[in-house]
């Protein structure tokens, strides 16, 4: 009575979940093309350059004739824009997200969080033409010495990018912390202020930590608006004023100009690109850890 | 007993069920079952059944007839196993990870934990309502055709004819008639559920579960499902798990009393109420505890 | 004291709130005063020349509607496959946990480091030069996983008591999926797709390394063409091998110009930008608000 009337409803229903796991798989094969193919360039490179003078050499110069490839000055550009825009991004992402998670209404929140999303929306090439043609001759009012291309203008901008990455993930963070901790400290007569900065925040850490090391790997990847507005200059410098390169801005300047397939200097990008992938590959991996851990804990 | 699961849980075991091979059981299998052969009427028939939900042991040596046409309730504490076993009946607990059956269940003398049955023919003939209204979000028509199209029948004459059959036999017709690509969520809580019954008996099951089916409606659409549920006797056998015991006495033909697992008692319905056999019984019955 | 402190927090988070805010209000007046005035019908209807007054982004939005179209066909069906795959069906194990770890970290890579494997994968091993189809695969394996994550999100949102309900009428797992599940989630997934597609048109640095031209006077070669002859109309899916440019990149080429005329160019074209993905962020929340139901 109960044996099966259609052997092809089964062998179609077999054959949607194989293609439907294939589906999922891509994005292990997409993983796996990605580690391949920069490992693969990368190993030529390092075939030439020692891994120890990529990584002490204070002078990045693949595209001149005595031919550097420390990556320091690279790094230090992409360390120095990234701090810039998290001096931004964390106090604003994180104080935007107590006030919208403890103080403000719920008809408020459903409003403005997704307006906030907007921010991460636009698209970054705009952002760009923003530092670059707004934000830093406001800025040169200021510094008048300042560089038309600088990281300052540019690490203030990608901050402002970033506010809703930190705010959207902080704010669902303190959001899943339990009434009942809040209750606790109301209940002895606290202000929002108090419950928001002793109970809520310490409770949200993880969640809040995920968030910003999200921000961190954000920054670090971001690439046009430094590569518009910050310059294309490699200098091992602090200095917020100056022309600096990052990283990925280094990535779009190769690829603007028609370096020979096969070359050393062609070869350089993979070795960005490895660098970029590692580093944010890494601070990723401990986001989506907090973030796994927050939820165990309050779910 | 948790009706509502979680949803990673669920997984798992529908995988494991897919991959069983189906071989289609012929009849002479069972053809030397002499139960099967002496009760004739038996459409149900739990033979010392337990299921456990990982190492929790919910039903203990559960034995237990239901016989065809007949409205059997079961009753007992919160807790006590009554939807778990409920679920057994069309394997509905198949989508929980981690649970085992042991002993036998048998419906026209085929025991449907057999590896070879296919559960979506069993829920076929075995059709269920559930706790709160599921209407599917769809159109009233749809909500009902759906369990149609996918059970093979695509002639748009027939469909028509057989949503139109059900909603009258689940006495919704009337409400609806003009109203048919309404949304199903439209309709009130006591509308949704005899909607869900229409939608159970247009594939026309042989067997319709319903787990505490009025717990969620209010005292008259209450009066309305019990009304349907004894009408639909003549057609269909009934078992339904229910808190409420004035809901058994009134509604069914054999009750069945569950604690922590066991059956306690099971007897005609008048029985159990006025004079069980057992003592706890009748403590249940008379509302000591529960 | 500590009242005191706490109204002066509320404002400072008002104004935390409302810094993005005025940024991007700024942001959109300062584009708009600068390249308002020449948004005109030619500049959509002319290619990019050496002169910003003769320039126009034709070739520009013409590859940005190729690029979203071919992209939204290879990453819709196989995001929402693999969503369901990991939803519905994955057992729960370590290679599950594993999938899902690599789709959280693959949202993270930054789009530059797809532009590198588009080049690698794609544009020299597969040898799809920078064609329509190297650039749109590039962007289909990046917006993959917010299409994966999102649908997910949704599929999840669909309550248990919708299957249980398909399942017992007979369903199978697919028929319930497809049936019941499907349709329920099926706002929620658009609201995802939408906002990966508005995210896909918005990126650049992974297509100009990709090589992406930026001077393209040409158009992709149409899907449909009249000719006069038999018979009389032409498909042709030649156009995804041709090359093309997309409005970033066209405004990516236009901001490293030194020229005031080619900046004016650039904000024209940002406005234009900034439009579409507004609109379809626009379009996402609405979707988004629409669809929240109370089951």
């Amino acid at each position: 009575m109960f044996e099966t009337r259609n052997t092809a409803v089964r062998v179609k229903e077999m054959m949607v979940e194989r293609l439907l796991q294939f589906c999922s798989l891509l994005s292990v094969f997409t993983t796996m093309a990605i580690i391949y193919i920069l490992m693969s360039e990368t190993w030529g490179f390092f075939q030439k350059v020692s891994l120890w003078e990529f990584l002490t050499d204070t002078q990045w110069t693949p595209l001149f004739t005595i031919k550097h490839f420390g990556i320091m000055p690279l790094l230090c550009g992409t360390m120095l824009t990234t701090v810039i825009a998290l001096m931004v991004a964390v106090p604003t992402g994180l104080i935007s997200a107590v006030y919208l998670s403890e103080y403000a209404s719920a008809s408020v929140r459903k409003i403005v969080k997704p307006i906030l999303e907007v921010l991460a929306a636009v698209p970054t090439v705009v952002y760009g033409y923003f530092a670059l043609l707004f934000v830093t001759p406001v800025l040169k009012k200021i510094f008048p010495d300042i560089s038309g291309f600088n990281s300052l203008s540019a690490g203030l901008v990608m901050g402002i990018m970033i506010i809703p990455l930190v705010s959207s993930l902080s704010e669902d963070a303190m959001h899943a912390v339990p009434m009942r901790l809040r209750e606790g400290a109301y209940a002895v007569g606290s202000q929002k202020i108090q419950v928001a900065f002793n109970i809520v925040l310490p409770a949200a850490l993880s969640g809040i930590s995920a968030a910003i090391i999200l921000a961190v790997s954000r920054a670090i990847g971001e690439t046009m608006i430094v590569a518009i507005a910050a310059g294309q200059q490699p200098h091992l410098t602090l200095n917020p004023l100056v022309p600096i390169e990052t990283i990925s801005a280094y990535i779009v300047q190769i690829s603007l100009g028609d370096t020979p397939h096969g070359t050393l200097e062609y070869k350089t990008i993979f070795v960005c690109g490895m660098t970029l992938f590692m580093m944010t590959f890494f601070l990723n991996m401990m986001s989506f850890k907090l973030r796994k851990r927050f939820q165990e804990v309050y779910d | 007993m948790k009706p509502y699961f979680q949803e990673r849980e669920k997984k798992m075991l529908v995988a494991a069920e897919q991959s069983k091979p189906s071989i289609k059981i012929t009849d002479h299998i069972y053809a030397g079952n002499s139960a099967n052969m002496r009760n004739g009427d038996t459409k149900i028939q739990v033979e010392r059944f337990s299921f456990r939900y990982g190492a929790n042991k919910v039903l203990k040596d559960v034995s237990l007839n239901v016989r065809a046409r007949e409205v059997t309730s079961i009753i007992g504490p919160s807790g006590c196993g009554k939807s778990t076993l409920l679920r057994c009946f069309n394997r509905m607990n198949d989508l929980i990870a981690g649970t085992r059956a042991d002993g036998n269940i048998l419906i026209e003398g085929q025991d449907i934990y057999d590896p070879r049955v296919d559960v979506v023919e069993l829920r076929k003939k075995v059709g269920m309502v559930f706790q709160k209204p599921n209407p599917f979000p769809k159109t009233i028509f749809d909500n009902i055709a759906y369990g149609l199209r996918i059970n093979g029948i695509r002639q748009k004459s027939e469909i028509i004819q057989r949503v139109e059959q059900s909603l009258r036999d689940s006495a919704l017709w009337e409400e609806v008639k003009d109203r048919l690509t309404d949304s199903g969520l439209s309709l009130s809580g006591g509308q949704q559920q005899r909607l869900c019954v229409a939608r159970a008996l247009a594939i026309q099951p042989e067997i319709v579960l319903m787990d505490e089916p009025a717990s969620a409606l209010d005292p008259i659409a209450t009066a309305k499902l019990e009304e349907l549920i004894v009408r639909l006797k003549e057609k269909y056998t009934i078992v339904i798990v229910t808190h409420n015991m004035q809901q058994a006495a009134r509604i069914s033909d054999k009750t069945a009393f569950l604690m922590q697992g066991e059956m306690v008692e099971f007897g005609v319905t008048k029985d159990i109420f006025t004079k069980p056999t057992k003592k706890i019984t009748e403590e249940y019955i008379t509302g000591r505890f529960g | 004291m500590i009242k005191i402190l706490d109204r002066i927090f509320k404002y400072i988070g008002i104004g935390a709130v409302l810094l993005g805010l005025i940024v991007l209000a700024v942001l959109v007046l300062d584009v708009v005063r600068d390249g308002f005035p020449r948004l005109t019908w030619d500049f959509f209807t002319s290619y990019p020349s050496s002169k910003p007054e003769q320039a126009g982004i034709l070739s520009a939005w013409v590859g940005t509607l190729w690029i979203m179209l071919t992209t939204a066909a290879l990453t819709i069906p196989l995001g929402i496959g693999a969503a369901i795959y990991l939803e519905e069906y994955a057992p729960k194990n370590r290679w599950t946990d594993f999938i899902e770890i690599n789709i959280a970290n693959l949202a993270g890579v930054p789009s530059v480091v797809y532009g590198i494997l588009g080049l690698g994968l794609f544009v020299r091993a597969l040898h799809m030069d920078r064609s329509v189809l190297a650039g749109s695969c590039t962007l289909a394996l990046l917006v993959l996983p917010i299409v994966i994550l999102s649908t997910r999100e949704a599929l999840r949102a669909v309550p248990s008591s919708i299957r249980e309900a398909a399942y017992a009428v007979g369903a199978t797992r697919w028929q319930a999926i497809s049936g019941q599940v499907l349709p329920a989630a099926f706002g929620n997934i658009l609201t995802g797709i939408i906002l990966a597609m508005s995210r896909a048109i918005g990126e650049t640095a992974p297509l100009v390394t990709l090589g992406a031209l930026t001077y393209i006077p040409f158009l992709p070669t149409p899907p449909v063409s009249v000719s006069p002859s038999f018979p009389y109309v032409n498909f042709s899916l030649k156009g995804l091998l041709d090359p093309f440019t997309v409005l970033p990149i066209q405004i990516f080429n236009w901001v490293s110009r030194p020229q005031k005329g080619f900046l004016i160019c650039a904000a024209a074209g940002i406005i234009v930008l900034l439009i579409i993905t507004l609109c379809l962020n626009g379009a996402a929340i609405y979707l988004r608000h629409k669809h929240q139901k109370n089951w």
